[in-house]
């Protein structure tokens, strides 16, 4: 049978969240983020909002609007712009209250709420300024004795990241959630959509159910069921300015502008008045004319 | 070979740091650490494996600075390697780390995440990223391309990367895949065969690069540095080594990253 029809429009996403939520995004640095719907997000007036994510342009967005009080985060990069510019602002102003944790231990946290246990054990952040910054973290002592040792280790006991909603964007689905994602690495997204209550999967193109697999798609990247995903919204070019290979790179130049938004508040207003203050659609006409002017 | 450029001392340093790994995963980061890591994969260390950069292992030693369709084009997949991947090599420990540092101090620590005060910092930098499940799991190195006494300091301020004296205070058992092995930088070789007082082991010079003085390393360092009786001079590539150095960096990166003195 095939699933139910859970086609939906960005404002209609929104719609669903609310002030005080804790948020997912899937991706990875300044790849492969739902950013139409963090667009969608920046035209809301969602406040006070917790963002969760192996952060890129998505939390400094966040960070410049106002919008997101705390991010947790295993990093805040652009990739090819190491520093993420708004959310450093942010961190250095003190407009944020931020949980850093190391990148693995983002990945148990996730896991751990995916499978809805309270924690997950692990070596890593032991010793280091993590769990001394973070004193919310815990430790656990193994029940079992090392073999070597006889002695029962102590772990870091990394907490469930528990998120009220997780928005990731996908190359393929269908009109029920089956996702599919190309390219080389299928990053957290299908942990995020089990961390979460609810789940809102933006995508290259809906496809119908036996197409997914069109062009050579392998069955592996078929990574995210139906059962996990409340809602899907097509956005085409949706992940603009973030790489989604083999669909389309990373807007560099596109970047470069938006990192440079961050040296005063006119330029700020401006990128937001130009590119941001317009619906998805003009946006993409905005930047399609860009890329025909580069041309 | 006296007349070494300095950078080709530096990526023969850094292969240095990688020998005896045998068969694991050799995996800098940044320009140099790539180009002396492959170096070491290249020559004396035939077993390395290395990343593409992204989600795979491959098994051939392709150059540096390619762009996106000539690194595709060049790799030999061994496996497949996204990040997810990454992490359970990493915890399974199989793998030498070179990271760089915005900090590295006496016992080895290792900052990247912020200067100043972190809950609200003076400088917000990249946050701890792996280096704090790395360190306690595997072998670490760190590349130093700027040797001064604000980046090798007393003490960081923020431990990412674990040093001796935390793992110390972890006990044997939970610190028993700790290893930091070797800081290179654009002045000098350390490792940390000497140990303190209560016997935490301590940055220790191991080689100083030609035309670089004991004392020249002791000013550019802001913290004590244990000095041996004889210290010897970094060495410089080979033949087989400078024919590979060409090879893996054409374009000449190194030198961008660490001028002629």
């Amino acid at each position: 049978m095939p699933g139910p029809d859970k086609r939906a429009t960005t404002s209609e996403v929104v719609a669903e969240l609310r002030s005080g939520m804790t948020i997912g995004v899937g991706g990875w640095g300044s790849r492969r983020k739902p950013m139409a719907l963090i667009r969608e997000i920046l035209r809301s007036d969602l406040t006070d909002l917790t963002i969760v994510a192996y952060g890129g342009p998505d939390v400094g967005l966040l960070c410049r609007s106002g919008q997101a009080t705390h991010v947790t985060s295993g990093f805040v990069s652009l990739d090819s712009i190491p520093l993420e510019p708004h959310y450093r602002a942010a961190r250095q102003q003190g407009s944020i209250t931020a949980t850093e944790l190391d990148e693995g231990m983002f990945l148990l946290g996730l896991q751990a709420a995916a499978w809805r246990l309270p924690f997950l054990p692990t070596r890593a952040g032991l010793g280091s300024d993590v769990p001394r910054m973070m004193p919310h973290l815990r430790t656990v002592t193994s029940p079992y004795q090392e073999p070597g040792s006889g002695e029962c280790e102590e772990l870091l006991a990394v907490p469930a990241l528990r998120l009220d909603a997780a928005i990731v964007h996908q190359h393929r689905a269908d009109a029920s959630g089956n996702a599919v994602w190309l390219g080389e690495d299928p990053f957290m997204d299908d942990l995020m959509v089990r961390a979460a209550d609810r789940a809102f999967v933006t995508t290259e193109r809906i496809v119908p159910t036996e197409s997914l697999r069109d062009g050579g798609v392998d069955l592996t990247h078929q990574g995210i069921s139906r059962l996990d995903v409340t809602a899907v919204v097509e956005t085409p070019n949706g992940a603009h300015f973030t790489e989604c290979p083999p669909d389309y790179g990373r807007d560099e130049a596109f970047q470069r502008r938006y990192a440079a938004t961050a040296k005063s508040d006119e330029a700020w207003d401006d990128f937001r008045a130009e590119f941001l203050d317009l619906d998805e659609s003009g946006y993409q006409a905005k930047v399609a004319e860009l890329s025909e002017v580069a041309r | 070979m006296s007349g070494a450029r300095r950078a080709d001392v530096c990526a023969v340093a850094i292969a240095e740091a990688f020998r005896g790994d045998g068969e694991r995963l050799c995996n800098p980061i940044g320009n140099l650490p790539l180009i002396g890591g492959r170096l070491a994969a290249a020559t004396f260390e035939p077993h390395l494996a290395l990343t593409d950069g992204f989600y795979s292992l491959v098994d051939n030693v392709p150059p540096v600075g390619l762009d996106e369709s000539e690194r595709q084009a060049q790799r030999v997949v061994g496996s497949w390697n996204p990040y997810r991947s990454m992490f359970g090599l990493l915890w399974h420990g199989r793998r030498h780390v070179m990271m760089g540092a915005t900090q590295v101090d006496r016992h080895g620590n290792q900052n990247i995440a912020a200067i100043g005060d972190w809950h609200q910092p003076r400088s917000q930098l990249l946050g701890f990223r792996g280096a704090p499940g790395n360190t306690i799991n595997h072998t670490t190195s760190y590349w130093v391309p700027n040797h001064s006494p604000k980046v090798v300091v007393e003490s960081v301020d923020v431990v990412c990367g674990i040093g001796y004296d935390r793992a110390a205070e972890l006990g044997p058992v939970s610190a028993r895949f700790h290893e930091v092995r070797r800081v290179v930088t654009n002045l000098c070789v350390f490792d940390f065969s000497a140990s303190d007082d209560s016997g935490v082991p301590v940055l220790t010079l191991r080689s100083v690069h030609p035309g670089v003085t004991i004392d020249e390393v002791l000013e550019a360092s802001g913290c004590e540095v244990v000095v041996p009786g004889e210290v010897p001079e970094s060495r410089g590539p080979d033949q087989v080594e400078a024919a590979e150095l060409e090879r893996l960096d054409p374009g000449g990166l190194r030198f961008a990253e660490v001028p002629d003195q």
